[in-house]
């Protein structure tokens, strides 16, 4: 079976063709990066028209690059939520219509169940049972996933996502945005154990998460420091080692508390070099999605939808934007 | 000569199918329902013509000015059906198709249409009747509504939610030059189809992927630079 994918929740319009059979076959991907990188972050009318400028070109691409067309298509899978209604609403448009169009099925699929399953384009492919750690702009989860469909939900994040606090922190330290890379570069000329971040939420039990107060923490740090460069790099490198460990501790609880020995990680932060090889120290078998099927992507979405349409799930014709669509609800 | 057309700008929904002389229409007043209501309105039209969408000619659809995500909803359902068939696309002016519609309503041959543009302004334009058909005199815009070209021809027709939202302003500017208001006439896909059939015949289509809304209004948000400047 092949499904084409397309991916539009938020700044980033992406699309691949996945083949059940062959696996990954082709995959493409415009970033708003540098458009919303002038505004201080993403404008949800910006984004929107973009997507609505980039999506059926870049699909178009993508078959060439696949050298198929799309009456070979057997479904098309498109991001429905969670994410900014508008940039939702150009990928279900286009994609639901092209399916009626080729009168073939179409399926929603969940952005997180995307990020989720996206280690599973790799091989090996991380072994069922697994526990996923997803990480994002949006959000922090931890996932108990004992089969694929069947999530259950072991911890998330209180209020910022662990993304959203490195987006925050390096607003506030005058580092541009995305925020992750730019701490991850700053903190590479940081000295260690110059500060002692909290931990957050790690002193009891449970593998809840909260970031919001290292957040005012950094900020309170640097409000008192000198404000140099090398005050900012120390800054950078202590709040990531505080992130990273807050991760890697909730995570080895979470393995604990369910016995399992697979881990996953998904999400934008999973790109992060100090928390790959934190978690790699871990005593569980750690699957990473290449860097690019960290972040948002059309290979995940192809993936996550071709398993669902191979359920014989569809959508009928109505094109349904989620923006605010809870992975529970799966 | 056989074209779909779509139209989602405003809180009106409506798919049209053209065939020759002939035009069907689904049509509905329906708030933030567009997304459910625009693929079964083509499914039915497609089905009760026996036709398959590959035996079309083009896709017309209702470009804007009008609501932005609006916009994309038709530019995006045409995107998707036109790449599918591998049909032609005519981009066609919301504004122009409300002028049809009150040519064909009212038979006046000056209109002017104006939509509600939010932010206290309004998508202006104006049109006059060439041979059945309206054609713009002037650029369509988005302005205050006391700002709005002033019409220099008497007789003429406005059509428009602007002109129910902005009342006292837009008629003492412009009030002694109309002899007919209907606030209430929403664009439709009847008219959209209409007037994509001269477009077609001239071959002034475009491919799937070029199909974009004219949102009239680019500037919607300030760049740190921009916000620097203004503080
Ligand atoms: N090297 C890195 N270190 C830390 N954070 C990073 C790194 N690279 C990217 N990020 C963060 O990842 C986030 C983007 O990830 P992703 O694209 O998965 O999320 P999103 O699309 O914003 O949110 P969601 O997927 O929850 O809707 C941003 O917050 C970014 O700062």
């Amino acid at each position: 079976m092949l499904v084409l994918g397309i991916e539009s929740s938020c700044d980033e319009s992406a699309v691949a063709l996945y083949d059940t059979k062959k696996g990954l076959l082709a995959h493409q991907l415009y970033s708003q990066v540098e458009l919303h990188a002038e505004y201080g972050g993403v404008v949800p009318e910006l984004a929107s028209r973009d997507h609505i400028r980039k999506i059926t070109p870049l699909i178009q691409g993508l078959l060439k690059e696949a050298d198929l067309t799309l009456q070979q298509l057997d479904g098309i899978a498109y991001t429905a939520g969670p994410g900014l209604i508008g940039a939702l609403m150009v990928g279900t448009c286009i994609g639901r219509s092209l399916a009626l169009g080729l009168g073939i099925p179409a399926v929603a699929v969940h952005h997180m169940e995307g990020h989720l399953l996206a280690p599973m384009l790799e091989t090996p492919q991380p072994q069922l049972p697994f526990i996923a750690l997803l990480v994002s702009g949006g959000h922090t989860l931890l996932v108990e996933v004992k089969q694929i469909g069947e999530y259950k939900i072991l911890g998330e994040s209180l209020d910022d996502a662990a993304g959203e606090a490195f987006d925050k922190t390096a607003k506030m330290l005058g580092l541009g945005y995305p925020g992750g890379p730019a701490i991850a570069e700053k903190a590479k000329q940081g000295r260690e154990g110059l500060y002692r971040f909290p931990r957050p939420m790690t002193n009891r039990p449970g593998v809840d998460f909260s970031f919001s107060g290292l957040k005012t923490f950094t900020l309170t740090t640097w409000q008192k420091s000198e404000q140099t460069e090398q005050d900012k790099a120390d800054i950078a490198l202590a709040f990531q080692t505080a992130v990273v460990d807050t991760l890697l501790i909730k995570c080895k609880r979470a393995l604990k508390q369910t016995q399992c020995h697979n881990l996953v990680i998904a999400g934008g932060v999973g790109a992060n070099t100090a928390l790959r090889e934190k978690l790699n120290t871990l005593d569980a078998t750690v699957s990473f999605p290449r860097l690019e099927f960290c972040t948002d992507n059309g290979a995940m979405i192809a993936y996550a939808g071709s398993l669902r349409l191979a359920k014989g799930e569809h959508e009928e014709a109505r094109i349904t934007p989620k923006p605010r669509w809870p992975i529970a609800d799966l | 000569m056989k074209i779909l057309a779509i139209e989602t700008a405003t809180s009106a929904c409506s798919a049209a199918l053209l065939i020759d002389d002939e035009i069907k229409v689904e049509f509905k007043l329906a708030p933030r329902e567009h997304t459910r209501l625009i693929l079964p309105m083509v499914e039915l039209l497609l089905q009760d013509a026996d036709l398959k969408l590959t035996q079309l000619d083009a896709i017309a659809f209702s470009r804007g000015p009008g609501a932005f995500t609006g916009l994309r909803i038709a530019t995006g359902v045409t995107q998707g059906l036109a790449l599918a068939a591998d049909l032609a696309v005519i981009p066609v002016s919301t504004l122009a198709a409300m002028a049809q519609s009150a040519y064909h309503l009212y038979g006046h041959s000056n209109v002017v249409a104006a939509l509600d543009a939010r932010i206290a302004e309004v998508y202006w334009g104006q049109y006059y009747n060439d041979n059945g058909i309206m054609k713009p005199s002037i650029a369509e815009q988005v302005c205050k509504p006391s700002e709005t070209p002033l019409i220099t021809i008497p007789d003429c027709c406005a059509v428009g939610s602007a002109w129910a939202e902005y009342a006292i302003e837009l008629n003492e500017r412009q009030g002694s030059q109309l002899s007919q208001v209907d606030s209430e006439l929403n664009p439709s896909a009847e008219f959209i189809a209409l007037l994509a059939v001269e477009d077609y015949q001239q071959q002034k289509w475009v491919d799937a992927s070029e199909a974009q809304p004219i949102y009239l209004r680019d500037n919607v948000a300030q760049t740190i630079a921009e916000r620097q400047k203004n503080a």
